[in-house]
C-alpha cells in the first residue's frame, strides 16, 4: 500500500470525538504541538480495511469554522490550507445523536470546503432511551454523504467507520448550499478580487478575526463594514439551518414522552444553592486527601527505588567525578521529579473524571458569579484548581475563557496557586523548622502546609482584584458554557489522559533538572583561583594550627551522640576501645568535608553565591541558600536538588539532605535553618515566579513578553518583601 | 419587550429579535435566531448565570447577554 490516508477528526465539544480517536488509534498516538503555537496536536495511526493505513488527526473541539479562540483557529488553518502538512484526504465530523442539528451546522461548513466529508453519529446506543429514531439512508441522501452510527461506549460501529474512511474517494464533495445567495453582488466582487480561489473560502477568510489585532484593523473588506460582515454571517447561519432543518424533517424524530429527567434531578442537587457548594467543597477536599495521603505510598516506593539505583551506580562504576555526577547529580535530580508522579497522576485523574462526567460545567455555572468581583470568570476555577498540580496546564486551560481580560487575569494569577513543584521545598523546610506537636488533633506541620495552600489562593484572588482595577482592557465579557448531559466516564479515555499529561510533565521538568544538575556540578567542582587549586594544603595547614572548625566539632559530637543513642536502643554498648578509633574516623571525614567546603567556597559557584549574598542576607539566607534560590528561578523543585549538590560535592558521606541542612550553622554558630529563615524561605517560594516553563507558556499564550515579564518582576518583588518582613519580625 | 433574562424557571419563549452588536456570532451559530425556541432550565444560586435550552443546546450564559435577546413567551 502507498502512503497513509490522512484523516481529520472534527466535531463539537462533548461529542465523544476523543473517544472515537482513542478507539481508532488505541495506544498508537502521539501528542505534540502545532509549530509555533501551544495548541496540543494529537495524532495517531490506525489499520484500515483492504490493507490501507490511516493517520488520524484529532482537531480541537469547535462549534464552527468561524473561530473565536486559538484552539479553534487551528481547525480553520488545517482545513483551509490545501498546501499544509496536515490538510486531510478526508474529514470525519463527529456528532452526538442528541444535538444533531447543531452538529450538522459544523458538518455543512466542513463539507463546503470541498473536502470529502463523512458523518459519525456517536452515542447511537442512547437512541431508544431518548426516543430518537433516524432514517440513516434518507439522511445520507439529504446531506449527500455517508454516515456511520457509532457507540464508543459499547465499541460499536468502529469497523464500519474504518470501511467508510478506506473508501473515502467515493464521497461527494458537492457543497451543501450556495454561499453567493446571501449577497450576490458582494460575491461577484470577491470573485474578481480572488479569481483563483473558491468563493466560500475567500468569504470565511475575510470573516475570520485574525489573532493579530493590527492585521484585523488593516484587513480589506471590499466596501463592507465589520457590522455588514456580521449581518452576512447571520444570514449564512439562517440559510444553513434552513438546509439542516429540511434535511432532518423527515429523517430524524424525537418522541419526547420517552425522554427521561435524570439530568434535571441530578442538576437539582449538584447546582443547589447550598448542597451545590458543599458538594464542590467535599470534592476538593477529597482531591487534596488523595494528593497528600494516598499518593505517599507510591511516592515513598519510587523514592526508595531511586536511592537504591543511586547506590548501585556508586558501587558498580569506578569511583570518581563522573560517577558522582551520575549518582548524586543526575539520578538524584531525576528521582526528585519522579517522586511527584503519583501526585500529578492523581490530580489529572480527578480533573479528567470531573471533565468527562460533565460535572466541571456545573462548577463553572455555580462559581461564575462568585469569581466576577475578582475580575475572573466561572471558567477561571478550573485553571486555579489545575494550578495546584502545575501552572503550565493551568495556563493552557484558560483558553476556554471567552473574555480576553478575564483570561489574561487568570493567566497572570495562576502561578500564585501552590503547584506541586513547591511541595518538596515546603516539605523539607517544614520538617526542619516547624516543631512536631498538634492542636485539636491537627499537626502543626500539616497546618503549616495547609496555610501555605490557602495563602496561595488568597494571593491569587488579591492579585486578580488589583489587576482587574488597573488593567485597562475593554471588551465584552461574553461567557458561554455548554452543560453537557451527565455521563459515566470511560475508563479508557481517563487512562489515556492521565498517562499523557503525567508523561509530558515529567519529561518537561526532567529536562530542566538534568541540565541544571550538570551545570551546577561543573560550576561547583571547578574554580580558577589559587585558593581553589591549593585548597587541600591551605585547609590542612589551618586545621593543624587551629583545630577543626565549629561546624566539624558539632558534626562529630552529634554523630557520636546519635551512635550512643542507637546502641542504647539496641541494648548493646559501644566498646570503650572502639570509641577513639571511631572518633578518629569522624575527624578524618570532617577534615575532608572542610576541604570540600573550602573548595566549594572558592569554586565558580562559590564566587557567584558570595556576590549575591548581600542581597539575600537580610532575608536570613547564606550564600549557599542564595545559590539554591537563584537556580530555582528555573524551576522551584531545583532548590532541594541544588542544596543536595552543593552540600555533597566531594563528600562521600551517606547523609540525608535534611540532616545535612539541620547541621548547617550560621556565622554565630547557630542553626542556619531556624524558624525565622525557614518561614522567610517558605514565603519567598509561595510568591516568587520561579518557573521558566511557565514564563515561556505565558509568553506564547499572551503573544507578548510584556505579561511574563510583569509576572516575573511583580512576583519577585512581592516574594522578596514578604520574606524580608517575615525574617526581620521573627528573628 | 421581554428578554431571555426575564423568563421564569420552566418558561419557554420564541426568539423575535436580538441586538446583533452584543450577541456574539458563536451564540447565533448555536441557534440563537428568530423563530427558535428557548427554555429557561435553571438560574444559578447567585441569580446569574442562567441555564437555558436554546434550540436543543443546553448552555449557560450571563444575564447581560441574555437581556439582549428578545422573545415572545409561549404559553404552556
Amino acid at each position: 500500500m502507498s502512503s497513509a490516508i490522512k484523516v481529520a477528526l472534527v466535531g463539537n465539544p462533548n461529542t465523544g470525538k476523543t473517544s472515537v480517536f482513542n478507539q481508532l488509534t488505541g495506544l498508537h498516538q502521539k501528542v505534540g504541538n502545532y509549530p509555533g503555537i501551544t495548541v496540543e496536536k494529537k495524532s495517531g495511526t490506525t489499520k484500515l480495511p483492504k490493507g490501507a493505513k490511516g493517520t488520524i488527526l484529532d482537531l480541537p473541539g469547535t462549534y464552527s469554522i468561524n473561530t473565536t479562540s486559538l484552539d479553534e483557529a487551528v481547525v480553520y488553518e488545517v482545513l483551509t490550507n490545501v498546501e499544509g502538512e496536515h490538510y486531510p484526504d478526508v474529514a470525519v465530523v463527529v456528532s452526538d445523536v442528541e444535538n444533531l442539528k447543531r452538529n450538522l451546522f459544523l458538518f455543512t461548513q466542513v463539507k463546503d470546503l470541498e473536502i470529502p466529508t463523512l458523518l459519525v453519529i456517536n452515542m447511537a446506543d442512547v437512541m431508544p432511551k431518548k426516543g430518537i429514531s433516524i432514517n440513516v439512508a434518507a439522511l445520507e441522501d439529504a446531506l449527500d454523504t455517508k454516515i456511520a452510527l457509532v457507540s464508543t461506549r459499547k465499541g460499536q460501529g468502529i469497523e464500519e467507520l474504518k470501511l467508510l474512511i478506506a473508501s473515502y474517494q467515493e464521497l461527494s464533495t458537492k457543497k451543501s448550499f450556495d454561499i453567493t445567495s446571501i449577497d450576490a453582488a458582494y460575491f461577484a466582487l470577491l470573485q474578481e478580487e480572488f479569481p483563483h480561489q473558491d468563493m466560500y473560502k475567500s468569504w470565511i477568510g475575510l470573516a475570520q478575526p485574525s489573532p493579530d489585532k493590527e492585521a484585523n484593523e488593516e484587513k480589506k473588506l471590499f466596501g463592507k463594514s465589520k457590522d455588514d460582515l456580521k449581518r452576512l454571517q447571520h444570514k449564512e447561519t439562517i440559510k444553513r439551518y434552513q438546509f439542516i432543518n429540511s434535511a432532518l424533517k423527515s429523517t430524524y424524530t424525537v418522541d419526547k414522552a420517552t425522554a427521561t429527567g435524570f439530568d434535571a434531578r441530578l442538576d437539582r442537587i449538584l447546582t443547589h444553592r447550598i448542597f451545590g457548594y458543599l458538594i464542590f467543597m467535599a470534592i476538593l477536599l477529597l482531591i487534596f486527601q488523595a494528593i497528600f495521603e494516598w499518593s505517599s505510598y507510591p511516592s515513598d516506593f519510587i523514592d526508595a527505588q531511586f536511592a537504591a539505583l543511586s547506590e548501585w551506580v556508586k558501587m558498580s562504576l569506578p569511583s570518581g567525578m563522573f560517577t558522582d555526577l551520575i549518582a548524586e547529580g543526575i539520578i538524584a535530580g531525576i528521582g526528585g521529579i519522579a517522586v511527584f508522579i503519583p501526585q500529578i497522576a492523581f490530580l489529572f485523574l480527578f480533573i479528567a473524571l470531573l471533565e468527562e462526567s460533565g460535572y466541571m460545567s456545573r462548577v463553572v455555572f455555580l462559581m461564575d458569579k462568585v469569581m466576577r468581583p475578582f475580575g475572573l470568570s466561572g471558567k477561571s476555577v478550573v485553571p486555579l484548581i489545575s494550578g495546584t498540580a502545575c501552572a503550565i496546564p493551568a495556563v493552557m486551560a484558560t483558553r476556554t475563557i471567552e473574555s480576553w481580560k478575564e483570561r489574561l487575569i487568570t493567566i497572570l494569577v495562576v502561578p500564585f496557586t501552590t503547584c506541586s513543584a513547591r511541595l518538596p521545598v515546603y516539605l523539607i523546610l517544614i520538617a526542619l523548622v516547624i516543631p512536631d506537636g498538634s492542636v485539636f488533633g491537627f499537626g502543626y506541620q500539616a497546618l503549616t502546609l495547609f496555610s501555605l495552600y490557602v495563602l496561595g489562593f488568597l494571593m491569587a484572588l488579591l492579585a486578580a482584584v488589583v489587576l482587574h482595577k488597573f488593567l485597562k482592557i475593554k471588551g465584552r465579557s461574553f461567557f458561554m458554557i455548554e452543560m453537557p448531559t451527565y455521563r459515566w466516564p470511560q475508563a479508557k479515555n481517563i487512562l489515556y489522559t492521565v498517562i499523557e499529561k503525567t508523561k509530558s510533565f515529567v519529561i518537561g521538568a526532567g529536562k530542566i533538572i538534568l541540565a541544571i544538575s550538570i551545570v551546577l556540578w561543573f560550576l561547583g567542582s571547578n574554580g580558577y583561583t589559587e585558593e581553589f587549586k591549593n585548597a587541600e594544603a591551605i585547609v590542612n595547614a589551618r586545621i593543624d594550627a587551629n583545630g577543626l572548625n565549629a561546624y566539624s566539632q558539632n558534626y562529630i559530637n552529634n554523630s557520636l551522640a546519635a551512635l550512643k543513642e542507637a546502641s542504647a536502643e539496641e541494648g548493646t554498648r559501644i566498646h570503650s576501645d572502639s570509641l577513639p578509633s571511631l572518633k578518629a574516623e569522624l575527624e578524618t571525614r570532617a577534615r575532608q568535608q572542610e576541604i570540600a567546603s573550602y573548595k566549594l567556597e572558592h569554586s565558580y559557584i562559590g564566587y557567584t553565591g558570595k556576590f549575591i549574598e548581600p542581597l539575600v542576607k537580610p532575608l536570613g539566607y547564606d550564600w549557599k541558600i542564595g545559590i539554591a534560590v537563584l537556580t530555582s528561578f528555573a524551576a522551584r523543585e531545583v532548590f532541594v536538588g541544588t542544596l543536595a549538590t552543593i552540600y555533597s560535592v566531594g563528600s562521600d558521606e551517606q547523609e540525608t539532605i535534611k540532616n545535612r541542612m539541620a547541621a548547617e550553622l550560621d556565622s554565630n554558630d547557630q542553626p542556619l535553618f531556624n524558624l525565622a529563615s525557614g518561614v522567610s524561605l517558605m514565603l519567598f517560594y509561595a510568591f516568587a515566579m520561579q518557573c521558566m516553563s511557565t514564563l515561556a507558556i505565558v509568553k506564547r499564550e499572551t503573544n507578548s513578553w510584556k505579561w511574563p515579564m510583569l509576572q516575573l518582576g511583580a512576583m519577585s518583588i512581592i516574594a522578596y518583601l514578604a520574606a524580608l518582613t517575615a525574617y526581620q519580625l521573627l528573628h | 419587550m421581554i428578554s431571555i433574562a426575564d423568563l421564569k424557571k420552566g418558561q419557554k419563549g420564541v426568539i423575535k429579535n436580538f441586538d446583533s452588536d452584543t450577541v456574539p456570532i458563536k451564540l447565533v451559530e448555536l441557534g440563537c435566531l428568530p423563530g427558535n425556541q428557548v427554555e429557561l432550565i435553571k438560574i444559578a444560586p447567585l441569580n446569574d448565570p442562567i441555564y437555558i435550552n436554546l434550540n436543543g443546546s443546553r448552555i449557560a450564559i450571563r444575564r447581560s447577554v441574555a437581556s439582549k435577546i428578545h422573545l415572545e413567551v409561549v404559553k404552556s
